[in-house]
């Protein structure tokens, strides 16, 4: 593994599990200093020991504590220079007919408000980094290119912060901010929450074979494969990447959705 | 910052003596793969002899029309006798300015031959050699097509240009849901720049200052910085990265993607 992110500090929300952790443990690998957030305090202290990082309990969606976890990355660390908004949820969705008000508003709170918050506090501090640079990676999905019928709120949400991403990145080139802002769209990502939904059916391999047959690769990505595109993102390798949207679905959305 | 995420692997770059396919090429000999690259010139001349000689004992050069069926297959002869491909850059192309109405069917036909024609019979030329290669090596080969912005969004007096980078960025999807949809170990992706400081973008600003559309050059790099977001013009060295992390084993799901490399120009 290379150390090209030496020196550089990284915030991760949704960093105890799935792709955020996958992120945690490759941005840590790379040499970055890395204060992950989440709700699940005992998987978080865990994933710290790890990986010499620290797990900071909090929701995306709390608006008044985002400035106290800012304070106390830079307290610890004296900066912030990437940021990966990863924190998400599809629990209490539904399709358009069926979503109840609580449902939406609860994933509107933490895929696209949460999203919002943690773009506008990292860009407050990058801004205070000589040169104010940073590199801030919002996790979207496929979803966001090709909307799930079952899954209106999610689906929207994800397509909202492709917009945000773009939205972010023309202000900071505007302000003169070197802060690259962009959207990861992974397609379907063999985490422990897909291993577990898999599990839960009376026939996994079945519902496994569905979830692989939806990229023409046939197989679904792994966490790491996409650690590995927001650790790229993250570096300087990727200098003048901004306002971009990086697919990384096996080719699905390259053609028809599972045909 | 040294990486050899690439140490072992062969690679063949067009246009490889300047701008962004030099910069590509320099990159993935750095990583460690040994790399051939095409271009027009005659193999003594001076910008062969420099480029060899800042890509290392390993590089080749080949005298080669992207446009051409029979130096296609003398290139994949060449690399089937190296024994691998597991890089593909696709870079060669060629740019058109003017006004619809006045463009020729000679010129259109021209830049279609070496920005899509050029794209396709390398792909054709190479993928079984690819094929093969691509079992060996983590993440598969990977075949990099050259499109644009330009082959994103449409832009005055740019339309065969457009036509012929939006065709490579069609035709990389389709390969790309071809060789998974059939298990062959190639991913194949596009990369999108915007503009970046080459030779060929300086001729083209000289002929549209020729035409009259600015006094001088420097003011058409004045309005492409402040049409970007990040006020400035990429560098050739900064579609390397990129180019570097398709070609690796970290970009192993990655495949029918597009990577914009454009300083936040076409997200405004």
């Amino acid at each position: 593994m290379s150390r090209r992110l030496e020196g550089k500090v990284a915030l991760v929300t949704g960093g105890t599990s799935g792709i955020g952790a996958g992120a945690v443990r490759r941005l840590a690998a790379e040499g970055a200093k890395v204060v992950f957030t989440g709700s699940r305090a005992e998987l978080g202290e865990a994933l710290a020991q790890e990986v010499g990082g620290r797990f900071a309990s909090h929701r995306v969606e709390d608006a008044g504590a985002w400035p106290g976890l800012i304070e106390s990355v830079l307290a610890e660390h004296g900066r912030l220079d990437i940021a990966f908004a990863n924190a998400g949820t599809e629990q209490g969705d539904a399709n358009i007919e069926d979503v109840t008000i609580e449902g939406w508003s609860k994933i509107v709170g933490i895929n696209q408000t949460g999203v919002m918050l943690t773009v506008q506090h990292a860009i407050r501090a990058m801004a205070r980094n000589q040169g104010a640079t940073g590199s801030i990676i919002i996790n979207s999905s496929m979803n966001a290119a090709r909307p799930l019928g079952n899954y209106v709120t999610y689906s929207t949400t994800k397509a909202a912060v492709v917009a945000l991403a773009k939205s972010a990145a023309v202000y900071c080139g505007q302000k003169r901010y070197r802060i690259r802002v962009n959207a990861i769209l992974p397609g379907v990502v063999e985490t422990d929450l897909i291993r577990a939904i898999m599990e839960s059916q009376p026939d996994p391999a079945a519902v496994r074979a569905i979830y692989e047959g939806m990229a023409p690769m046939n197989r679904m990505a792994q966490v790491e494969e996409v650690a590995g595109l927001v650790a790229y993102l993250a570096s300087d390798e990727a200098s003048f990447i901004s306002g971009a949207e990086l697919t990384i679905d096996g080719a699905t959305t390259a053609g028809m959705m599972g045909v | 910052m040294t990486m050899a995420r690439l140490h072992g692997r062969m690679a063949l770059v067009t246009g490889g003596l300047r701008g962004i396919g030099l910069a590509i090429a320099t990159r993935l000999a750095s990583e460690g793969a040994a790399v051939t690259i095409s271009d027009l010139d005659a193999p003594d001349s001076a910008a062969v002899a420099q480029a060899l000689a800042a890509l290392g004992s390993d590089a080749a050069y080949l005298r080669a029309d992207v446009t051409s069926e029979a130096d296609w297959a003398s290139i994949a002869a060449q690399m089937e006798a190296k024994g691998a491909c597991h890089i593909l850059v696709n870079n060669a192309g060629t740019d058109l300015t003017g006004a619809v109405e006045s463009l020729s069917l000679d010129a259109w036909r021209k830049i279609m031959a070496i920005n899509v024609d050029g794209v396709f019979l390398g792909t054709r030329a190479l993928v079984p050699l690819m094929a093969r290669s691509g079992a060996d090596v983590a993440g598969g080969a990977s075949i990099i097509n050259v499109s644009s912005i330009m082959g994103l969004v449409g832009y005055s007096e740019v339309s065969a240009y457009n036509a012929s980078k939006g065709a490579v960025r069609l035709f990389t999807k389709g390969i790309a849901v071809e060789f998974a949809q059939k298990r062959m170990p190639i991913r194949a992706n596009s990369l999108h720049p915007g503009f970046v400081r080459t030779p060929l973008l300086n001729a083209g600003f000289q002929r549209w200052v020729d035409k009259g559309f600015a006094e001088k050059p420097e003011d058409l790099v004045a309005a492409m910085e402040a049409a970007t977001p990040n006020g400035r013009l990429a560098e050739p060295e900064e579609l390397a990265g990129p180019a570097a992390f398709l070609a690796s084993a970290d970009a192993s799901y990655m495949t029918g993607a597009e990577l914009v490399i454009d300083g936040g120009w076409t997200a405004q």
